[in-house]
């Protein structure tokens, strides 16, 4: 299977660019904004949008992502008008998605279901923040089945063997976690980065992208060239957070995230 | 009956490890760590010396006579958590994991708390062994528990508001995971009830089983033989576990547990997982929520801050579906009604929580024959209740 997601991470390789991956919650301040949002951040030079599922206990989550959380719930968003977006943004654009999403929100709607429905919508794979590799047995058979790659997410505390065990167990990249915390922290000791996600590459197949406290375009410069992909999230949520009830918003946001794609052009 | 939980922590479909890989190696450790303390020879020397001296272990069990001739029923025996030193049995948990944090080397100890009893305990175990405490404790609870968030800082402990939410045990869970997930390296999490990932449900059954197996020798002296039935309150579970565990063998002891009712299941404003929640994950483990369709969790209510929760720990999920322990719940009136019944008729004033326990007794006890015999578990005092209780009724202190 060749999805939206390898072809991306191929054709950017062929480039000698690296991803942006950039993060929103759908639903904040509306899922009719989600979707111009997504069109338009790719237009800004976005690879890859993370889509966030608004949960209502969100632990991974600082206060930046659990406010938008709170924002999407306001808004009436729930996992199925959700995939119906993914679906309706299909016929504009072929930028790869992935879900963020809480387990709960998929037991929920149960394992196969969840999977075919996500998959039949045009969604390109999975992060679900609070199911480590070794919980994940009774998501994997219905994601395989619907080409849904998961992928897991790795940390600064993680040991060798964890390391090994989550570079396996992810398909389409594996999510570096850059610094022991939350989501919205502030990004640290960069020599540390580099040494882990170094590591991780010699054990992954998938490529290695890292997100939690990239807040800046410096920010993302200094991690793209370290990593194949750079994720950001709270410093996007935090722009459309303050500009919510402004109507330029989705340009403000476009703005920054053009900026972050440039900070990260090839020398 | 099986060990369990399993080596995954699982309690057939429920428990297991649903939290951020940052934790996942500080779980891991856990685990390992406590498995070599619980045979260590020293470590179970310390706990048993700790729980004698310091805490007051054996608790009694004690005849309530009065109670019982009201009802004309059952014999009722109530064992008495309220009498540990901090005025609950939350700890019999805090000084296990303390002493399991310094085996680790971590010098900062980190908590929720609900109705404040875990918290409190917490603050003093830390205080004994003079580590750093931090307790993260719902704003809506804070509140009503207000005299327990100043004797945590009494103790010494920095008592952090959480503002998220429904502003209460869940929210406070969250924050404490939130900030182990940053400081994992230097800071342990001492978890109050049998809830959260593996292996705290089983940890922390572990250290509570001392309850049941206390009971189970108390009666049997006094009695002559076991009980006939077992009642206690169920929030997250750990007193009811407790209390319950040494007893799972015994077939023919019928075990209750009683969750918050609140204001009525049919109001929703409640905390009983058992009468209107379904299998989900929450907080690291996988048991019955209070949830909505799309799996979103719904607040819950009670009286109780200790109650009030939308998860139950997952090896009460498990007894439910097999019928091992059967679930009920008091409501908010019910409660209260006990929680006066108890300090008039036996001059013991109950933390609502337990209140709950009592509140069954009061159903059950008249049912039953003068042969029969009951301990309910009074998981706590209810000095922390007196202004709330006060305030209930527009008495101005």
């Amino acid at each position: 299977m060749s999805g939206r997601l390898e072809t991306t991470f191929q054709r950017l390789r062929d480039k000698k660019e690296k991803a942006l991956i950039a993060y929103l919650m759908a639903g904040d301040p509306g899922l009719a904004e989600t979707e111009q949002l997504v069109v338009a951040l790719e237009q800004a030079g976005a690879d890859v949008i993370e889509l966030g599922v608004p949960f209502s206990d969100p632990i991974a989550d600082g206060p930046v992502i659990q406010q938008a959380a709170e924002r999407g719930l306001k808004s009436g968003t729930t996992l199925r008008k959700i995939l119906d977006s993914v679906k309706s943004l299909r016929q504009r654009t072929e930028i790869p998605i992935v879900l963020m999403l809480y387990y709960n929100s998929i037991h929920a709607m149960g394992c196969a279901q969840f999977c075919k429905a996500a998959s039949t919508a045009g969604v390109d794979g999975l992060i679900v923040p609070d199911m480590p590799p070794d919980e994940a047995g009774p998501l994997k058979g219905p994601a395989d089945a619907a080409g849904l790659p998961l992928i897991f997410l790795l940390a600064p505390t993680s040991t060798p063997s964890r390391r090994k065990l989550v570079a396996e167990e992810s398909h389409g990249f594996v999510y570096y976690v850059s610094l022991t915390g939350i989501t919205g922290a502030k990004l640290s000791n960069v020599t540390d980065i580099q040494q882990n996600v170094k590591k991780l590459k010699k054990v992954s197949a998938s490529p290695v992208a890292v997100g939690f406290g990239v807040a800046t375009p410096e920010d993302a410069a200094q991690v793209s060239k370290m990593a194949d992909g750079v994720i950001v999230g709270s410093a996007i949520v935090k722009r459309i957070a303050s500009h919510q009830h402004d109507p330029a918003m989705v340009g403000h946001v476009a703005e920054f995230v053009r900026s972050l794609k440039a900070a990260m052009a090839p020398a | 009956m099986p060990h369990l939980p399993d080596s995954h922590g699982r309690f057939g479909p429920y428990g297991g490890r649903y939290v951020p890989e940052t934790l996942m190696p500080a779980l891991l450790e856990l685990e390992e760590e406590y498995a070599k303390a619980r045979k260590d020879r020293r470590f179970k020397a310390d706990l048993a010396y700790y729980l004698k001296e310091y805490v007051g272990r054996p608790t009694s069990l004690y005849r309530a006579d009065r109670l019982t001739k009201k009802f004309g029923g059952a014999k009722i025996y109530l064992k008495r958590e309220d009498l540990c030193h901090t005025g609950a049995h939350k700890i019999n948990n805090a000084i296990g994991q303390v002493l399991l944090a310094m085996r680790m080397k971590k010098r900062r100890i980190i908590a929720e708390t609900g109705a404040g009893q875990h918290g409190v305990a917490t603050a003093t175990a830390a205080a004994m062994f003079g580590l750093e405490c931090e307790v993260y404790m719902g704003t809506e609870d804070m509140q009503r528990q207000a005299l327990n968030v100043f004797r945590m800082r009494l103790l010494g402990a920095k008592v952090t508001g959480v503002d998220a939410g429904s502003r209460t045990l869940k929210d406070a869970i969250s924050e404490a995971m939130r900030d182990w997930t940053t400081n994992v390296r230097t800071t342990h999490y001492i978890l109050g009830s049998v809830l959260g990932a593996h292996p705290y449900p089983m940890m922390i059954r572990d250290f509570q089983a001392i309850i049941g197996k206390e009971a189970r020798k108390q009666i049997l002296a006094a009695e002559g033989k076991l009980p006939d039935y077992l009642v206690a309150c169920v929030g997250g579970g750990s007193n009811s576990i407790g209390l319950f565990h040494a007893f799972l063998g015994d077939r023919k002891v019928k075990m209750i547990g009683v969750e918050a009712g609140g204001s009525g299941i049919v109001s929703g404003k409640h905390a009983a997982r058992f009468s209107g929640g379904k299998p989900g994950v929450l907080q690291g483990t996988m048991t019955y929520l209070l949830q909505d369709e799309n799996g979103q969790i719904n607040l819950t209510h009670s009286v109780s801050a200790g109650l009030d929760y939308a998860a139950v720990g997952p090896e009460h999920s498990l007894y439910h579906d097999q019928g091992r322990i059967e679930y009920t719940y008091a409501t908010d009136t019910e409660a209260m009604a006990a929680f006066d019944l108890l300090a008039r008729e036996e001059g013991i004033v109950p933390a609502l929580e337990s209140a709950h326990a009592i509140a069954h007794v009061v159903k059950l006890a008249p049912k039953l024959k003068k042969s029969q015999v009951i301990i309910a578990n009074l998981s706590g005092r209810g000095d922390k209740d007196v202004q709330q209780v006060a305030r209930m009724r527009g008495v101005e202190l």
